[in-house]
């Protein structure tokens, strides 16, 4: 077998352990919050014996490790429970919202990464110069500021003044794409700039730091052009750190774009999630936490697996 | 007719420094340099580390590294003054008219490309010919340097070829686009002197073929007799003698040059062996997760203030052992004694007295020292952890090694980054003697140093171990160290001893095969030598 393809199992198989571990956390973490579901469903008012009997219909007297084994063994077979709140099956209901989630990362990353990487690329290239200064210093004033002050002021300029994008990102099924990005736009332009500065310098540091080395000298002794030392010998030789953190931002994208979708009234699932925390809704905090759990292991494997890839001793042994 | 390819006048590089807790100021590098050079022909320039010679030889690009600027002279090459060129013009001379060949070719090539495609880059930018027919020129450079396999050697990766083969590869790459100079940057410098002698061989092989010329830049004056037409002898960024290479090796005119030719003139007689303090019984060592032994059945004994030399080529066992002595390789058979007492295997299970009484130094003084920490608590620690000395008496005792290692008063408070490389190793040689050692080892500590440098520092090894009866356990796969220094050796080759004994004996023949090659290799300073050692050695370098 090839030393990669064991390399590369170990790895897929050390991020299902994680994922794993992480799902007794969470079950972990939602038993022992103080007070009790039975009684935030019924009220203050509840009488003793309504208390019990809703407690034996949730299962709840059960011993945590058996519910926790028939929570995990739903969850493989895609039955997430149901929501104590409104009685519906939480797999169904967090499934659009999910998508609708996805929906935005997505195009979030495909404007940001690429953006980030040229970015840094020029900023790499003029390091020291006014184009860096440029670069850095927006793109660092752009993540200094909170997400929702970005989003207020995206929406006073956009929204507003010039009224080229709608205010609230309100979407439904019946949407044609183009409407569906008009209705999106401003919210992908506050992640845009929420996640952009961590890339771009990421990929600025990784570039100059490889700009240091003896071949980066031998690229220049042979007469090349810095735009071609930068894109064929240093950026090949950088893409291992830059990965990581495009993959850190990915995930952010999705699991952390809660203030971005209340901002906007954006039907994502960090909207999903706060509601029901607030009601005290377990299930549903726990089926959130398991598959945002599993984006930021997955694309972190992806990150390492991308690493793998492109180490070229590794995938030309000896 | 000879025509002048390379004129350098009066040439001046100024370079800003910033040192610790001072304004930056600029420091003048090179002065008032001059030299020319005919087509085809090798001119070598020679000196110590500091003395400017790479810096002149990259003015040949009008390239300066980090922070260099050429700030006055002219540098004429083809007739035309290179230092007015703009970036533009820069760019169409480098990597065509000139090429640069550096002294790591390992870290000089880019990890990520295939060979093939590095060494044709700079034949495709200039335009000079289309990719088929360059690789057909890459792979007859393959040929003529004598790389194994030359028409697939291209589709592999820099790590994927040895040290040797890499430094081949890299010339080929600056000879592939035809350039009228190619700079030699201690092209061998970095290879054990079995392979030196081949790369050599094929460098100098490789400029009379084809009849381009070169700037062959290296410390070793016995190195640059073999392949140079014309020597310059720098130092400390000025002239000090330039003539025909037989003059400069025959006839020295200046002091320093004369101490150049005659360096490593010690002479040490070898002791009268005696009942060993250190024990080497049948040691057998394999690192973790690998299937064959790095040391295989070594047997080998160090007596009381004396030195056991253990020479061989990188890859051939000498650190390992060391490891193995130290107890940082548990060995899987045979024993060690030392000082009368069995040692354990693991380090961790060993007394205090066994690890005071074994010491070493390293090749690389700046990395085994703690560069936040001043010379004082470098010294001081050990006297510290195993005497218990503190405050004056500490203080009083770290003075007394300064002196021992001939640095005086003065250095106590300063950080290793304020010392020169000969310092460093002296006070990590003072650390090592701080503990009261029966044995040191020495792997490898005058190989990153000048020759001239190393030469002092070999002189107050002999003169310490006089005063406190240390023994050495000396690692080095230099042979002229080890004639200088050594009272017994042993010649490793692949994990096993090859040749052990007194000193004379080994170094009398008949030899082996192994010890022949590895005694006929070492360069030396007479002119026609490399041939007559191609022509009549019995055997290849194992790197080969």
């Amino acid at each position: 077998m090839h030393p990669i393809v064991k390399l590369l199992s170990q790895r897929i198989a050390l991020g299902l352990l994680l994922i794993l571990a992480t799902s007794a956390l969470i079950f972990a973490g939602t038993q022992i919050l103080p007070g009790d579901v039975a009684q935030s469903i019924l009220g203050q008012s509840a009488t003793p014996e309504a208390l019990a009997n809703l407690r034996e219909e949730l299962g709840l007297n059960e011993p945590a490790l058996t519910r926790y084994f028939d929570w995990l063994l739903g969850a493989l077979h895609g039955d997430l429970g149901t929501a104590l709140t409104n009685g519906k099956d939480i797999a169904s209901s967090m499934t659009g919202r999910l998508g609708n989630t996805l929906f935005l990362a997505f195009w979030a990353a495909i404007i940001a990464v690429p953006l980030a990487l040229v970015l840094g690329l020029v900023a790499a290239r003029y390091a020291g110069r006014w184009p860096d200064k440029l670069i850095s210093g927006v793109t660092l004033a752009t993540i200094s500021l909170p997400e929702f002050v970005v989003g207020y002021i995206v929406m006073y300029i956009f929204a507003v003044n010039y009224r080229l994008f709608p205010s609230t990102s309100v979407i439904y099924d019946s949407m044609t794409l183009w409407e569906k990005l008009n209705a999106i736009a401003l919210p992908v332009i506050v992640l845009v700039l929420v996640v952009l500065a961590h890339m771009m310098r990421m990929t600025r540091a990784a570039i100059l730091n490889v700009m240091q080395s003896p071949y980066v000298e031998t690229a220049e002794l042979k007469g090349l052009r810095p735009a071609t030392i930068i894109s064929r010998h240093a950026f090949p030789n950088a893409i291992a750190p830059v990965v990581n953190v495009v993959m850190l931002n990915l995930a952010y994208l999705v699991v952390g774009v809660v203030v971005v979708e209340v901002v906007f009234v954006y039907p994502g699932i960090g909207q999903y999630l706060v509601d029901h925390v607030s009601k005290r809704d377990v299930p549903v905090v726990q089926a959130c936490g398991l598959v945002f759990a599993a984006v930021y292991i997955g694309l972190n494997i992806l990150a390492d697996v991308i690493s793998i890839l492109t180490n070229p001793r590794l995938r030309h042994p000896k | 007719m000879p025509e002048t390819l390379l004129d350098i006048k009066n040439l001046k590089i100024e370079a800003t420094v910033y040192p610790p807790g001072e304004d930056p100021h600029d420091i003048t590098i090179v002065e008032g340099v001059s030299v020319g050079l005919e087509g085809g022909k090798v001119l070598g320039l020679i000196g110590e580390s500091g003395a400017g010679k790479s810096t002149i030889g990259l003015s040949a690009m009008a390239y300066g590294r980090g922070g260099v600027r050429i700030t006055g002279g002219e540098v004429t090459l083809n007739g035309r003054d290179i230092l007015k060129l703009g970036p533009k013009g820069l760019r169409g001379l480098r990597g065509r008219e000139v090429t640069y060949v550096a002294q790591s070719a390992a870290a000089s090539f880019n990890p990520a490309k295939r060979l093939m495609e590095q060494v044709i880059e700079a034949t495709l930018k200039h335009g000079l010919c289309g990719r088929s027919e360059a690789e057909a020129r890459a792979v007859k450079l393959f040929r003529k340097l004598g790389l194994p396999n030359p028409e697939t050697i291209g589709n592999r990766y820099p790590h994927q070829v040895s040290g040797g083969q890499l430094q081949r590869v890299m010339t080929a790459m600056a000879l592939c686009p035809e350039p009228s100079l190619v700079i030699f940057d201690e092209p061998t410098t970095a290879l054990d002197v079995t392979t030196q002698i081949d790369v050599l061989a094929a460098i100098k092989e490789a400029i009379r073929d084809t009849g381009v010329a070169a700037l062959y830049i290296t410390h070793d004056l016995a190195v640059v007799a073999q392949v140079s037409d014309h020597i310059l002898v720098l130092r400390n960024g000025n002239k000090v003698e330039y003539g025909p290479v037989k003059q400069i090796i025959e006839d020295p005119h200046e002091d320093y040059t004369r101490a150049l030719v005659s360096v490593r003139s010690i002479d040490h007689e070898e002791k009268k062996p005696a009942e060993p303090v250190l024990r080497v019984d049948n040691v057998t060592a394999r690192y973790k997760g690998t299937n064959f032994d790095v040391l295989s059945n070594v047997s080998v004994d160090v007596a009381p203030g004396q030195t056991l030399a253990i020479v061989g080529e990188s890859g051939s066992g000498k650190s390992t052992l060391a490891r193995a002595i130290t107890g940082l390789l548990p060995p899987s058979a045979g024993r060690i004694t030392f000082a009368g007492r069995t040692l354990t295997p693991d380090l961790k299970t060993r007394s205090k007295d066994d690890l005071r009484e074994l010491q070493m130094i390293y090749q690389m003084a700046d990395v085994a020292m703690n560069p936040r920490q001043t010379v004082g608590t470098i010294i001081g620690r050990p006297l510290e952890f195993y005497f218990g000395l503190r405050g004056e008496e500490k203080h009083k005792r770290v003075q007394e090694l300064l002196d021992q290692i001939e640095m005086g008063k003065g250095f106590i408070d300063r950080y290793p980054a304020e010392l020169s490389g000969g310092q460093k190793q002296r006070v990590c040689i003072a650390r090592a003697l701080a503990a009261k050692p029966k044995l040191i080892i020495c792997d490898e500590v005058t190989s990153a140093l000048d020759p001239l440098v190393a030469d002092g520092i070999l002189k107050l090894l002999l003169e310490l171990q006089a005063q406190e009866g240390v023994a050495y356990l000396f690692i080095t796969h230099d042979l002229a160290t080890v004639k200088a220094i050594a009272d017994s050796i042993a010649v490793m080759y692949r994990g096993k001893v090859v040749r052990y004994g007194p000193k004379t004996q080994v170094l009398t023949p008949p030899f082996d095969d192994y010890t022949d090659l590895l005694l006929s290799s070492v360069p030396e300073m007479r002119l026609g030598w490399l041939e007559h050692v191609i022509e009549t050695r019995k055997m290849e370098s194992a790197g080969n």
